[in-house]
């Protein structure tokens, strides 16, 4: 048993801020200790470029970026060379798009998402298909927050009607970062390859990798994209996992020092993946403290994490009813087990921000607004949500926080 | 800070000045990008003085109420006071310290104020 009320003192930030409640793990989550020591260590023990130096410090520092994308592929069952550090994981799409996206789209094609993305999965592809002249289609939701992919009578996933021969890609979110819709990854890819076997397939794991257990090989698909600072670790650091004859063939992103095998003055030649997709000096000290993430993360376990999260979702939506039936909205499926720790609602009818601002003079961080999801928002015919997200040290207390915070909100607002 | 003060709570609950007018010498717009909230005012000059203002549209306590309290503070005024609106101005009418956040919400009247033409 994981006792997840100590898991808060391995949280500095709630030492400096002794009564923060802080349910917005979703934009990005707090980081532990190890993870503060490591970037630290870098800096004070081997600050040093990597690759370029052939003295000690130099090479400690290499060996400790390199051995952190050992960790992540290890975490993800992928191979050591098909995981590329970017910035964050809009950029690990956008660099998707301009380097595969560009090769292989053509006038007409067509390019799917689906109306539940994050700005990151659905602007890259809305701009290319209006570029080339491809066309972009949009997978819809029902009521429940679920994709319009099952068919009426079997109520298996039928992608017939959505994906043809002229689809050359589809872009999906792992876990939705406003529903909470964990959509079933797996069964889509393989029933979307059994259309379309050239099909390319990009999944949008940045909700996904931190709470569940995401294995790049089970999965099959062709790209996997996620955030370094959602996971506990660093910002700055984005990671992309892409199969590896796919990242050979891709043009670089970006044009530079260290991607390069030779520079003479008439042309250049390439490194290999992934170092031809790292130009320039990256997050050396935020990809090094992604380490100690993954290894925390590890220690707890993404079940434990995953059970977590689930018991807390389903406690604070129970109370969230009981206290304000009929005044509150939770948007997302109401089945548990389809759902992380996401929490997206409205209230009666006040506004997110005014919502956000009363709880936050109660010392509690949640989201207000879009989410980076206007689309959605367009679809469910709101302007904003305030959202709540969960993750490792978030508590019951936190859930009995929330309501009391709530009902201050009611008292003020009403009208 | 409780930026939710009585002054701020009444103009939000009962907003003045809060519809449109069937005439106006000029209307105009303004959006928060961040929230998705939408200001619309409407004004009727006559003589260079505002004879009626009114808004309309969705917002936060706060861009409610900061709408209520400028138009109310604006009407029987002279254009060239209405020209003197800006974010300094509106932030001191309401009295509250507002994050950087949360400016935005208090000056879209302001934006939508200087977008009229008069
Ligand atoms: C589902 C999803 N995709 C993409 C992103 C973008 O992540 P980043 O801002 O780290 O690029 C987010 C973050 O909010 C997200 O929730």
């Amino acid at each position: 048993m994981i006792d997840f009320l100590k898991i808060k003192s391995d949280f500095p930030i709630f030492k400096k801020n002794p009564n923060l409640i802080y349910l917005d793990s979703t934009a990005t989550s707090l980081k532990p200790q190890s993870v503060i020591d490591k970037l630290i260590e870098y800096y004070s023990s081997y600050n040093a470029n990597i690759f370029r130096g052939v003295y000690k410090i130099s090479e400690k520092a290499t060996e400790e970026y390199e051995k952190t994308r050992e960790i992540i592929a290890d975490f993800i069952n992928a191979k050591k060379q098909e995981v590329i550090f970017t910035r964050n994981t809009t950029e690990s799409i956008n660099l998707i798009a301009y380097s595969l996206g560009r090769k292989i789209i053509e006038k007409n094609d067509e390019i799917i998402v689906s109306i539940m993305e994050h700005h990151a999965n659905f602007v890259p592809w809305q701009v290319l298909s209006s570029e080339i002249g491809a066309v972009l289609k949009i997978i819809d939701i029902d009521e429940e927050g679920y994709l319009r992919i099952k068919d009426k009578k079997s109520r298996k996933i039928n992608l017939y009607e959505i994906i043809t021969k002229k689809t050359k890609i589809l872009a999906l979110t792992y876990i939705s970062n406003v529903l909470g819709t964990i959509n079933q990854i797996k069964k889509i890819i393989k029933s979307a390859r059994k259309i379309n076997p050239k099909i390319i397939i990009i999944i949008d794991s940045a909700q996904a990798v931190p709470h569940i257990k995401v294995d790049v090989k089970d999965l099959d698909a062709d790209f996997i994209v996620f955030s370094s600072h959602k996971m506990m670790g660093p910002t700055g650091v984005g990671i992309l996992w892409g199969k590896e004859e796919l990242l050979t063939e891709m043009f670089p992103f970006l044009y530079g020092g260290e991607m390069i095998e030779e520079v003479t003055i008439e042309k250049t030649t390439f490194k290999r993946t992934p170092y031809k997709f790292e130009a320039g000096t990256p997050s050396i000290a935020e990809v090094i403290g992604l380490s100690e993430a993954v290894k925390y993360l590890e220690k707890i376990g993404l079940e434990n994490i995953k059970n977590h999260e689930k018991n807390l979702t389903q406690k604070t939506i129970k109370r969230l009813l009981e206290e304000f039936s009929g005044k509150i909205k939770i948007f997302g499926p109401k089945n548990i087990e389809d759902r992380g720790g996401i929490i997206s609602f409205t209230f009666d009818n006040f506004h997110s921000h005014d919502i956000a601002s009363i709880l936050d003079n109660e010392n509690i961080a949640v989201r207000a607004g879009h989410h980076c999801a206007m689309p959605l928002h367009q679809r469910l015919g709101i302007l904003s949500t305030v959202r709540a997200s969960f993750y490792v040290y978030n508590n019951e207390e936190d859930i009995e926080k929330l309501i009391i915070g709530l009902k201050k909100v009611y008292q003020i607002l009403k009208k | 800070m409780n930026i939710y003060t009585e002054i701020i709570l009444d103009h939000y609950q009962n907003p003045r000045n809060f519809g449109e007018i069937k005439n106006p010498t000029s209307v105009s717009e303004a959006s928060n990008s961040v929230c998705g909230d939408k200001l619309k005012i409407f004004i009727l000059v006559e003589n260079k003085k505002v004879k009626d203002i009114k808004f309309s549209g969705v917002g936060c306590a706060i861009s409610i109420a900061s709408a209520s309290l400028i138009t109310d503070y604006l009407k029987g005024k002279s254009i060239s006071q209405l020209k003197k609106i800006n974010k300094d101005f509106i932030i001191k009418m309401l009295g509250i310290n507002l994050g950087v956040n949360r400016i935005k919400c208090a000056v879209l009247v302001g934006e939508a104020i200087s977008k009229l033409k008069v």
